[in-house]
């Protein structure tokens, strides 16, 4: 017993995987870049503004809330950069500063932090954030009157609001190729989906999402708006329509597969995806509101838990 | 140590190890100066002790701490006890730490070459239960759980070891003559013996039933073995013992068979050693030998913050200090760098599902551990299957937040054991 080395005694398994918090967070934003930077192409310099803002005070909100709290700072994980990147996707390019700075409040603070920070939350915070922001400035999200100063050389006409208000034929312009290509006007990073496809891909394959939900969404988005469709083509636009407009790819590639608030078993989120993609063709065809991905995916955030309940027998279990 | 690969998607599977089909004779490693040996230790010791410093003893020698406790150790060297001290082991268990100088001569105890042509479960039970492979003859002999089946693990139940492996391509005569005689002193005919799926030829002879399984981990964990093997799901909450099952590795089966034959205690055991670089060897030690002689032997340097683990990465078990002996039990020693090692974090749980999707036994384990983080055992136990946990530790290797999720499960486990303990003893 002389000389002594002093070994670290640490519990089994021995190995770890590798994975960390972290790199979920950054590669999470590297999926998100693309589509931000066809909003940058399209939008111009304010879109740098509002996704610097948002990517910036959310950050600074986690800060304030860890002091405020006594807890050691979270911002090093990179999930508030990644809401304050995935909440400017879904802004226009032109929001206020102050609605900016309102949302990532909403979202870090009311969405993450008072849950108990990351993992807690029970909605997903940019869902949650847009849907407040909706409800209290209705006219922020009108995406006709808020892109208005804008000069595009494709139809400046929201497409979703388009379809709304007069039918699928109005619509009937908008090819799939133009749509996926952002020749659409929308959200700074809604609009492109070929981008937010390429990203979900990769997001899916890495393992960083679960490759359940995106396509069930995208499924029950699809297969819904084929059956309104079919039912009646003079009002319900087409599916390819519903999949590549709105919010539809950065919801089910991004927000919907937030991992505290979706479901991890096979089944349930199978559930959750398809519920979530045939609520949003539900608000969007006979709701009020023009867009329904933020809400269908805040009553899927709300039945995640339950729907987790539908799980296999563990091993042995005796009941 | 195995990396994800870059598609996430897919859920690593972890292959045995693989021994080549012509075996190397393990390499034969020798105490230097003195060797330890663990006797385990029960609270009442108030009584006069049967051993004591400087007594002589022989190879072979039982050794018991006083004259009429149950519990012993056989001398694996001839010499003098230097010391006798307590020793603690993982999750409290108390041991008293016998050390031996080895002297000059080796001179060998008689006491069981008497017994030996006449095997019983007593004399078995009485010698043989600190022999290499710790047979575990205290569970075939208790008469409150009959014991229907044995079940001889020719397989290694954690990564990187072929310790077992080894026994069964090498001693193959030896587990042979442990089988006929453990059916002869137990009276139990079906003994299956469990071996890898690309090493099944070769057993016609043994005279038990031979099975194979999975080279994936964890499939030569007993609960899985009980389930592929043998058809019976293992009920949540009880053990191998309680369906009369009992698992006994390939070495403990050689040893019983060598020691009746031979009529001499078997006292050298295999283990695995694998160092830094990952290399393995494949080792021939005496029982109670300190680690350090082996790591002096293949040149293993241990600085300050390594970690030195009995047994495999999955399932292993860190220890403290270089002297730390080899036990009847350790198939493997791992030596990790410090810079190898995971380390675990205290940052919250994200409900990435990782855990769900890797578990053999589907549990719920990201609900299992908000459970068992704020330390309520009982509604784990009854809500999200604690006790249907076999223990493998994949939850935690693929943790995205580096919870000790394994750790968790085994203090709840130990919590509610001792709980219930507590309460049968309460009258």
């Amino acid at each position: 017993m002389f000389e002594q080395k002093k070994l670290i005694v640490s519990h089994a398994p021995f190995w770890h995987i590798g994975n960390r918090v972290t790199e979920r967070s950054y590669h999470t934003m590297l999926a998100a870049l693309p589509a931000v930077l066809a909003g940058l192409v399209y939008y111009g310099v304010p879109t740098i503004a509002v996704v610097g803002l948002s990517v910036a005070t959310a950050m600074l909100w986690e800060l304030l809330i860890n002091k405020v709290m006594k807890k050691s700072p979270t911002i090093g994980d990179g999930n508030a950069a990644l809401i304050g990147l995935l909440l400017a996707m879904v802004l226009p390019a032109t929001m206020p500063w102050w609605a900016v700075i309102t949302g990532t409040f909403i979202a870090v603070v009311i969405g993450k932090q008072i849950f108990g920070g990351i993992g807690s939350n029970a909605f997903n915070p940019v869902a949650l954030t847009v849907a407040i922001l909706m409800v209290s400035w209705k006219d922020l999200f009108d995406f006709n009157g808020m892109l208005l100063n804008y000069d595009f050389n494709f139809a400046a006409a929201y497409p979703l609001a388009t379809a709304k208000h007069f039918g699928a034929a109005s619509v009937s312009s908008f090819s799939i190729g133009d749509l996926l290509l952002g020749r659409q006007t929308g959200a700074i990073g809604a609009t492109f989906g070929l981008g937010l496809i390429i990203g979900g891909i990769y997001l899916m394959i890495r393992g960083f999402i679960r490759w359940e939900i995106s396509l069930t969404f995208l499924a029950g988005v699809y297969v819904t708006a084929m059956l309104f469709n079919i039912a009646d083509p003079v009002r319900f636009a087409g599916p390819g329509f519903h999949v590549f407009t709105g919010y539809t790819l950065v919801g089910a590639f991004f927000l919907a597969t937030d991992d505290a608030s979706s479901p991890v078993w096979f089944v349930p989120m199978l559930i959750y995806g398809a519920a979530g993609g045939i609520m949003t063709v539900l608000i969007r065809n006979i709701g009020v509101n023009i867009d329904g991905v933020i809400l269908a995916i805040l009553v899927i955030n709300l039945i995640s838990p339950l729907l987790d309940k539908i799980r296999p027998k563990a091993l042995g279990k005796v009941m | 140590m195995l990396k994800k690969s870059f598609f996430g998607l897919v859920i690593p599977q972890f292959e045995y190890e693989r021994l080549p089909a012509v075996l190397p004779e393990a390499e034969k490693v020798a105490a230097s100066k003195t060797i330890t040996l663990f006797h385990a230790r029960n609270s009442d010791q108030n009584r006069p002790a049967s051993i004591r410093i400087g007594d002589k003893v022989n190879t072979g020698q039982k050794i018991s701490l006083f004259a009429d406790d149950p519990a012993y150790v056989i001398a694996s060297v001839s010499g003098t006890v230097s010391a006798i001290s307590p020793h603690t082991g993982d999750f409290g268990k108390a041991y008293m730490a016998i050390t031996i100088d080895i002297a000059e001569t080796e001179t060998f105890d008689d006491q069981f070459a008497t017994l030996a042509p006449s095997p019983t479960l007593e004399n078995a039970l009485e010698y043989l239960a600190a022999a290499p492979g710790s047979p575990p003859l205290q569970t075939l002999a208790d008469s409150d759980k009959p014991i229907k089946t044995i079940v001889i693990t020719g397989v290694d139940s954690d990564l990187l070891t072929g310790t077992r492996q080894y026994i069964t391509g090498t001693r193959l005569n030896d587990i042979k003559d442990g089988i006929r005689i453990l059916k002869n002193i137990t009276g139990i005919d079906r003994i299956i013996m469990v071996t890898g799926r690309d090493t099944i030829q070769g057993f016609g002879h043994i005279g038990a039933d031979v099975k194979s399984i999975d080279t994936t981990y964890p499939a030569a964990l007993p609960p899985l073995i009980m389930k592929n093997v043998l058809g019976e799901i293992l009920p949540a909450g009880q053990t191998c013992e309680d369906m009369g099952v009992c698992f006994m590795s390939a070495e403990a089966a050689a040893s019983i068979g060598r020691a009746y034959a031979g009529g001499k205690l078997p006292v050298h055991k295999v283990l695995t050693l694998i160092t830094k670089g990952g290399d393995r060897h494949l080792i021939q030690t005496t029982i109670g030998t300190p680690i350090k002689d082996i790591l002096n032997v293949y040149g293993v340097a241990i600085n300050e913050e390594d970690r030195l683990v009995f047994g495999g990465p999955m399932t292993g078990s860190a220890v403290y200090s270089l002297d730390q002996p080899v036990l009847p039990d350790t198939d493997a020693i791992l030596v990790l760098d410090r810079s190898q090692a995971a380390y675990s974090s205290d940052y919250p749980c994200i409900n990435c599902g990782d855990c769900v999707r890797t578990c053999p036994a589907q549990i719920a384990v990201n609900m299992l551990v908000r459970f068992l983080e704020a330390g309520q055992y009982e509604q784990a136990a009854d809500e999200y299957d604690l006790h249907s946990c076999i223990d493998c530790g994949l939850c935690s290797y693929v943790c995205v937040s580096k919870i000790p999720i394994f750790q968790y499960i085994r203090l709840a486990k130990y919590e509610l054991d001792r709980a219930k303990t507590a309460e049968a003893t309460d009258v």
